[in-house]
């Protein structure tokens, strides 16, 4: 099964109660694929092609508002039309789920793999002190498994959650292990569940609001801190990262998403030629797995970082390795995916026997 | 002879002796933020009326603008999504989806309606989503301090057209409440106003009418309130209300725009 | 073991659904697979072509520079990935409207004329399986051809299964071109 179908699948098993989106390549299929397995007439998922990007993330952030499971995809330049959108919902402390299938920019740019959303993904995006709980899957099975794990992370801490793929792991088919179909709560358990959500004043409740405005400067603040200290409350519980063979090594590569297993390919061929390499993969990109990185660097001779951009998640590893070893990127850009070999040369040039500056 | 003289207070606060009432849904305990003389709490109030009226407080939920009527949550006693500018419709439309036994309104005004707005507004009625899009139109800019919308009229004095709104520089007033009838979604599009107790009294049968509308899922129903903004037209109230009548209510006029209930 | 093949042509030769009922073959033998294709609008009519993985252990990169087997089905195709096959690999590709032929020595090649042979089986829809036909022929892999006929029925929509017959005559059409 292709990632983008996985993801469609997913989503309705997970017993989300709508997704709202707008066709762009390389993700169509994820609406393509709900139009066609019409959920309306199983678990009762809304499912809506809306009229633009802008439109489908302010339905999400009316879904999320009512305490329904809401979720949206789009790639790289409809996710920049979605900022707004996601400021007003991470501002709202609303639980929604955003899958960026990416590709390369800037502007129009190329319907081909990147990474180069790494920054707008996990420094926040749009306007505002906040973050989303980044996930970045590098098989097709992670992109069914953090649709759940991205709803759930999404609701635990009332924060949105974003899937960062890329058109690899969008496109791909690989074998795939669906969960079971989960019912959807049923309005009563959305009430229990979110008690602050806008749904009605069943029983004669308090009127619910959600906002994110707030004129006076000093509860402004407050709000702004409350949302600082579920940050730190997220990096201190929900770092996820995968290392391979990082014991016995002599370098690192990091990288994440697709990448991660062209690198792991090149950690194979580097072994042959008596090269030790480890892999750290982080998977939550935000919260970075900063001492995980620092741990698994300890005694290593260098870093390669590894990515489909000119050099964005490499400040995320030096700050966690500081100056302690040399730490150098390789990317390719525009859409072009590096084979294993490059990786490799890369890894040798850059890093074990690096050219001397003349 | 003054009735106090002869007559108790509590003789006087009974319900048979009531003429007007504050509506129950208008919330007393806050401070409303608008300007004297402004027409958003007349339509506030009649909202507030209309709802209660309906018996549908527990399961109506209001989308407020950015605009003026911003805070319309803090005012009125039900459920609100503060939406960003512009998409109030499509912030209701996935509130209705998503709660097909819900009520739901958006509250817009010129700005959201028919400028940032105009693409979620036009999409959500002609998707026919099943809410009541109430437009109050002032043109003008009120809570940015007074500035151009596109409803403003030719000649009109703002803080971006301080000699006037011209036809070369600015265009033409956007009548967006024409369009409505034209999209199949729309089940009830309407132009109202407020300025004398008759009008505010046509409005709410119009408000009325519309919510009946979204309770029996026939479509979209559009009511249009032309409305004062004697702040930011630098007029009285009274003087705001005879320009309104004067100058607004020709490029605006007042009446249905469609109402399919009739035809059936 | 691990079975790393490309198989790249036109659009339109059907290269991507030979690939997609290769990787459900592959997975009805119970196999690890991934299945990379390029997309875009080259797969209108440019050239288009897919990676395939087969696997006993979890595949790593889906992307790959060097391949078991590479199979070419227009002269550009043939010239970019030609010089790809691994020392010991295998080059499969069609005859016609080739005039550069590859000239390596430290691989298998076996031009193939797969267009005369979907002629022969009198329907031109069959062709992307005859090549099928010989590139199981040629894998190290031998998959067994219950399980191809259970990746075909996977990949094609129902309203196509009463072709299935025909695409094993197809396949095993493939087979018989490089003996």
């Amino acid at each position: 099964m292709k990632g983008n179908e996985a993801i469609a699948h997913a989503v309705i098993r997970y017993g989300a109660d709508g997704y709202f989106g707008y066709p762009i390549t390389p993700q169509s299929e994820v609406l393509e694929t709900l139009e066609e397995l019409m959920p309306w007439e199983t678990t009762g998922m809304v499912v809506l092609q809306a009229e633009s990007e802008v439109a489908a993330i302010n339905m999400v952030y009316g879904g999320a508002a009512s305490g329904k499971a809401v979720m949206t995809s789009s790639s790289s330049p409809g996710i920049s039309l979605k900022q707004e959108g996601i400021s007003y919902i991470a501002a709202s402390e609303l639980p929604a789920l955003i899958l960026n299938v990416s590709r390369g920019g800037p502007g129009l740019g190329t319907i081909q793999p990147s990474q180069a959303d790494y920054f707008q993904a996990t420094k926040g995006g749009g306007h505002g002190d906040y973050h989303l709980i980044v996930l970045a899957p590098s098989t097709v099975q992670e992109m069914v498994d953090f649709v759940g794990l991205g709803f759930d992370l999404a609701f635990k801490h009332r924060t949105p959650a974003m899937i960062l793929a890329d058109g690899v792991v969008g496109q791909m088919m690989e074998k795939v292990v669906l969960p079971e179909q989960k019912p959807r709560r049923t309005d009563e358990e959305v009430r229990k569940q979110c008690p602050w959500a806008c749904n009605g004043r069943i029983g004669g409740r308090k009127r619910n609001i959600i906002s994110s405005l707030e004129l006076e400067s000093s509860r402004m603040e407050v709000i702004n801190e409350r949302l600082q200290a579920r940050y730190a409350e997220i990096e201190r519980t929900e770092t996820r990262w995968e290392e391979i063979g990082t014991k016995d090594a002599d370098y690192l590569i990091v990288a994440f998403g697709s990448i991660a297993r062209i690198a792991t390919k090149a950690k194979e061929l580097a072994a042959e030629k008596g090269i030790k390499v480890g892999i750290v993969r982080p998977i939550t990109l935000w919260p970075f797995p900063t001492e995980a990185v620092a741990k698994a660097a300890e005694g290593k001779k260098g870093i390669l970082v590894v990515e489909l951009n000119a050099g964005q998640m490499i400040q995320d590893v030096r700050l966690a390795v500081h100056d302690k070893m040399p730490v150098e990127h390789f990317g390719r850009l525009g859409g072009i995916i590096p084979s294993p070999e490059e990786v490799l040369n890369a890894l040798e040039n850059k890093i074990v026997n690096p050219k001397s500056e003349a | 002879m003054n009735l106090c003289d002869t007559m108790e207070l509590e003789e006087i606060i009974r319900e048979e002796n009531k003429v007007y009432a504050v509506p129950e849904l208008l919330d007393q305990s806050v401070h409303m933020h608008y300007c004297p003389g402004c027409s958003h709490g007349v339509v506030h109030k009649l909202i507030s009326e209309v709802i209660a009226e309906l018996g549908i407080t527990d399961h109506t939920v209001g989308v407020s603008p950015v605009g003026c009527a911003v805070f319309a949550y803090n005012y009125i006693d039900v459920d609100w999504v503060e939406a960003a500018h512009g998409r109030a419709p499509a912030v209701a439309t996935a509130l209705n989806r998503l709660w097909p036994e819900n009520v739901v309104f958006t509250y817009q005004g010129d700005g959201d309606m028919s400028a940032i707005g105009t693409a979620e507004s036009i999409h959500a009625a002609n998707r026919g989503e099943n809410i009541v899009m109430v437009f109050v139109n002032n043109a003008i800019y009120g809570m940015t301090g007074g500035q151009m919308a596109p409803t403003t009229l030719i000649g009109q004095k703002t803080a971006t057209t301080p000699y006037g709104r011209r036809v070369d520089l600015n265009g033409h007033p956007l009548e967006i409440t024409n369009l409505m009838p034209l999209l199949d979604g729309t089940c009830y599009v309407t132009r109202q106003s407020v300025h004398t107790p008759a009008a505010a009294r046509k409005t709410k049968a119009c408000l009325k009418k519309a919510f009946e509308n979204a309770i029996a899922k026939r479509g979209t129903s559009v009511v249009e309130v032309v409305a004062t903004c004697n702040s930011g037209w630098k007029m009285s109230p009274e003087k705001a209300n005879e320009w309104m009548a004067e100058h607004m209510f020709k490029v605006y006029p007042l009446g249905d725009l469609k109402d399919t209930t009739k035809e059936q | 073991m691990i079975t790393e093949i490309i198989i790249a042509g036109f659009g339109g030769q059907g290269v991507l659904s030979m690939g997609k009922i290769l990787a459900y073959s592959g997975l009805m033998d119970d196999k690890e697979v991934t299945w990379m294709p390029s997309y875009g609008p080259e797969q209108r009519g440019g050239t288009a072509n897919v990676t395939v993985i087969l696997s006993d252990e979890r595949i790593s990169s889906p992307v790959l520079d060097k391949y078991d087997i590479v199979v070419a089905l227009n002269q550009q195709s043939l010239d970019k990935f030609a010089p790809k096959v691994k020392p010991g690999g295998v080059l499969i590709y069609d005859n016609n409207g080739i005039h550069t032929r590859p000239d390596r020595t430290d691989i298998k090649i076996y031009p193939i004329d797969a267009m005369g042979a979907t002629l022969e089986l009198g329907n031109s829809k069959a062709y992307n399986m005859v090549v099928m036909g010989t590139l199981l022929e040629a894998m190290e892999y031998k998959l067994p051809m219950e399980n191809v006929v259970k990746g075909l029925k996977k990949s094609l929509p129902e309203r196509h299964h009463h072709l299935i017959p025909l695409n094993e005559q197809a396949i095993e059409k493939g087979r018989t071109l490089i003996h």
